[in-house]
């Protein structure tokens, strides 16, 4: 009970003591985390919906803060699902609100992000938060303004108003004070709206910084990935904390209930299997495992060989048409490639990588690839020499596919999974997990195939050009000479051959 | 020298008209010459002299590779026959240059020269032909009496000891007629300073003889050249050079030509004679030497297997080479006086070659 207590006296103590973990570290990083967690949760607002997201952001300074900080406001404008009104206060002033029990792939990195933000914006403001939402059609607006008790973890409200909604909008405005540093993170904001924009191609985004530039980034599609599917957890990923909580929770007063219906691919003769293997008693009330049972529970579920390896359906990869029109859509290029891999998983935890190599158009030459990383939708703009992609991207024989870093090179590397193999709590890089690795490489690949295909055939093409080149340069000359060696006043016609040139070139071709 | 003039610039026109009748026709033009490769270029004993195969090389304008120097190659001939029918001559080096004019660039010297080498295989004519000329070097001393026929100077006679410098044997030499010589014989000398001796001394006077300076290996117009006074006047013809295997080559080429111009006739002077300095006359006049070095010994190895080289004399000096493993200059004969190889030497080779 003491941990139970722990949590709900300090959460908003412990995110404020250790905001570092949440990304909130200095004032120019805590400006983009700022953004980055209520951009992501306005997407995943409209995708629960399967409505293409239309996202308003916009900073305003308000003000000096210190020498090097400045106070801004920040508002988010989002077209998704709205928060019932009952519910807005906990959710935007409560840290831990709506844990769940079950898994899907989630766009926030610690689903308290929002929380986060608006926690880090008072501590350093001493503002409150504007929360506007409704949740469309025949409901009301409801707006409130919102502190947290960060000792007690409760939110204060300071106001409500009720509005009526002629227009039947539907959606969620955010709107709150925070000190930081716009200026050193500009370049990592608009790369963080370039590269959203890349990996949700069938969403608006609009930005307008404190200088009052706007930044606009349009849909070309109305497509949109299938939604993740919500799955219980698969045995080989279970940790002793979540077995607690599920034991905590569940109505199933045995053993054998209890594994059908927490786990992911558990059915009646697996889980009896399982509990003979591990010479666990059917019958048993799993709320009676002591400590120690419940650890054994968790090696023994690991040690299993005969569960069935998770299934993908938790996952929301991008898809090919959409990450392919999403690279063309932000960097105009020449020629783009990409691979979808099929489901895998690592201990226990499904994972899908998705890979792009685009070259040329407006792509730069940097004498060195561009990479593009992505974790669940979500661009990772931090630690790039420390991510697997990039240690794989290096490992990799380019000269094989006709690749060299002197081309104007742009490699993107996606990988989804309802639980994404950080390296570190900062979560911005991936960790080295063989699996992992493994299916980069192999994704990488297979687009670097068809790089190479490309590669050859404009290589073909180049030629080609060099060689008609090489004929209309000469044959005129070789015309002109004979005929003054000849004594000829009329040049030979040669248009025949010079033609003849160009149908044997377009042959080859 | 007219009617060669002729032949000359009837075989450029009818290059030139094949061409255009290829291309006027729609096709890609093409040439036919007589491969140069190594493995096309025979010793034919009958002539005594390096010749072509029958193996063929194609030119064609449809392969990418040969359309440049097949655009080369038609303006040379053009080039040529501007130069034949203006009666005008030029150098391998002005013909690089020229090419420029007319946006024809060769990439190097050797680019052009091939080029050049090219139209000589096409044609069966060497460039002297249609007036190209090396840059001129070699000369000639002695009493003979040449008249030109060069533009300007025809029929203007000249006496070949009235330059204490010998006479550059250049396109209006080559080009001249022999009228008279009192001369019995020709020696072809390799270096410029035992040439300048034997004027000094009088060789021409005590020998009867014509003085040809090679410099080094001789120029084709030299070879030819001496070719002519051994053919058209009967002279016998003596070559000296340095004791090593560069000037017993350079001696050979006059004799027996070179694989380079194995697409060329009338080069070599096959009854001329290699008089010194033999390898056995180092041994035998006791010269100071210097040893053979890798290069040189490389070089006697090539020459051993060489068909030109085939005769017992040739094969014996090769041999005394490599077992004395010494070299030794014209010049070395100094050390007993400088009128000794003149006096002595000369006199007692000529003998011992006749």
């Amino acid at each position: 009970m003491a941990q139970i207590t722990f949590e709900e006296i300090s959460a908003s103590d412990f995110f404020y003591r250790n905001r570092d973990i949440a990304g909130f570290t200095n004032p120019s990083r805590a400006i983009f985390a700022a953004i980055r967690e209520l951009v992501e949760n306005s997407l995943d607002a409209a995708e629960s919906l399967k409505i293409p997201p239309d996202i308003y952001v916009r900073l305003s300074y308000e003000g000096e803060a210190s020498k090097e900080t400045q106070i801004y406001k920040l508002r988010v404008e989002d077209n998704g699902i709205g928060v019932p009104p009952r519910h807005i206060p906990s959710a935007f002033g409560q840290v831990l609100f709506g844990s769940k029990y079950k898994l899907k792939q989630q766009r926030g990195t610690f689903g308290l992000g929002g929380k986060m933000a608006i926690l880090y914006g008072q501590i350093t403001t001493h503002q409150p938060a504007t929360i506007i939402s409704s949740t469309g059609g025949m409901s009301k607006i409801y707006s409130y303004k919102l502190m947290i008790d960060i000792q007690r973890n409760r939110p204060i409200i300071l106001d409500r108003k009720v509005l009526i909604n002629k227009e039947q909008w539907r959606g969620t405005i955010v709107e709150f004070c925070l000190e930081g540093d716009y200026l050193r993170a500009m370049p990592k904001i608009l790369d963080y709206f370039k590269q959203t924009a890349m990996v949700n191609p069938y969403a608006n985004l609009t930005f307008v910084d404190p200088k009052g530039r706007l930044y606009r980034f349009t849909r070309v599609t109305k497509e949109m990935p299938e939604p993740p599917k919500e799955t219980l957890p698969h045995p080989y990923g279970v940790d002793v904390e979540l077995l607690q909580r599920l034991i905590q929770v569940t109505p199933y007063k045995n053993m054998l209930e209890f594994l059908k219906n927490h786990f992911h691919r558990v059915g009646e003769i697996t889980a009896q299997k399982f509990l003979e293997f591990s010479n666990i008693s059917p019958s048993k009330n799993p709320k009676k495992l002591s400590h120690e049972e419940i650890v054994r529970l968790m090696h023994m579920l690991k040690k299993f060989k005969d569960f069935l390896p998770p299934d993908a359906s938790c996952l929301s990869p991008l898809g090919e048409e959409l990450l392919k029109a999403g690279i063309i859509k932000e960097l105009k290029p020449e020629f783009v490639a990409v691979h979808q891999r099929k489901p895998s998983t690592y201990a226990g935890h499904p994972f899908i990588i998705e890979v792009g190599i685009a070259y040329g158009g407006e792509i730069p030459k940097k004498g060195v690839f561009i990479i593009y990383r992505f974790a669940n939708r979500i661009p990772l703009l931090y630690d790039e020499a420390s991510d697997v992609s990039v240690k794989v991207i290096n490992a990799m024989n380019w000269r094989r596919y006709k690749v060299t870093p002197e081309m104007p090179i742009a490699i993107l590397v996606h990988i989804c999974s309802t639980k994404v193999p950080y390296k570190t709590v900062g979560k911005e890089f991936i960790a080295d997990r063989p699996e992992v690795r493994r299916e980069i490489a192999n994704g990488l690949r297979e687009v670097a195939r068809q790089i190479q295909h490309f590669l050859t055939r404009i290589e073909h093409v180049d030629r080609e050009k060099k060689r008609l080149g090489v004929f209309s340069k000469y044959l005129p000359k070789i015309a002109q000479f004979s005929a003054k060696l000849a004594g000829k006043e009329k040049l030979p016609d040669i248009e025949k051959l010079l033609k003849s040139v160009k149908k044997f070139g377009t042959e080859e071709t | 020298m007219i009617e060669k003039r002729k032949e000359v610039l009837a075989s450029l026109e009818s290059l030139g008209l094949k061409i255009y009748d290829q291309l006027d026709n729609g096709y890609f033009p093409s040439i036919e010459m007589p491969s140069r490769s190594t493995e096309n270029i025979y010793y034919d004993p009958q002539v005594r002299q390096f010749i072509l195969g029958d193996r063929k090389v194609r030119r064609s304008a449809r392969n990418i590779r040969h359309l440049k120097p097949f655009t080369q190659l038609t303006w040379a001939a053009t080039f040529s026959h501007e130069l034949t029918s203006q009666r005008k001559t030029s150098t391998l080096r002005d013909v690089y240059y020229s090419a420029q004019a007319y946006e024809m660039t060769f990439t190097d010297q050797q680019e052009s020269n091939n080029i050049i080498t090219d139209l000589e295989t096409v044609l069966g004519l060497s460039r002297e032909d249609f007036n190209i000329f090396p840059e001129e070097r070699s000369a000639v001393f002695g009493d003979l009496t040449i008249e030109y026929t060069v533009p300007g100077y025809e029929g203007r006679t000249l006496n070949l000891t009235s330059h204490p410098d010998g006479v550059l044997i250049g396109p209006a030499l080559t080009s001249s007629e022999f009228v008279k010589t009192s001369a019995d014989k020709v020696i072809a000398i390799e270096k410029g300073g035992l040439f300048t001796r034997f004027i000094e001394e009088n060789v021409h006077k005590k020998f009867n003889a014509l003085l040809v300076l090679t410099a080094g290996q001789a120029p084709r117009a030299t070879r030819h050249f001496i070719r002519r006074l051994n053919g058209e006047l009967n002279l016998p013809v003596y070559v000296f050079t340095d004791g090593d295997p560069w000037g017993m080559h350079i001696a050979m080429v006059i004799i027996s030509g070179s694989a380079n111009a194995a697409h060329l006739r009338e080069l070599n002077t096959p009854d001329a004679k290699w008089s010194g300095v033999w390898a056995t006359d180092i041994v035998n006049y006791k010269l100071p030497t210097d040893p053979l070095d890798d290069v040189d010994m490389k070089r006697l190895y090539e020459l051993q297997k060489d068909p030109r080289y085939k005769d017992p004399l040739w094969q014996r000096e090769i041999k005394t080479f490599m077992k004395i493993k010494r070299k030794a200059e014209q010049e070395a004969f100094s050390r007993y006086g400088l009128t000794y190889i003149v006096d002595e030497y000369l006199p007692a080779k000529l003998e011992e070659t006749k």
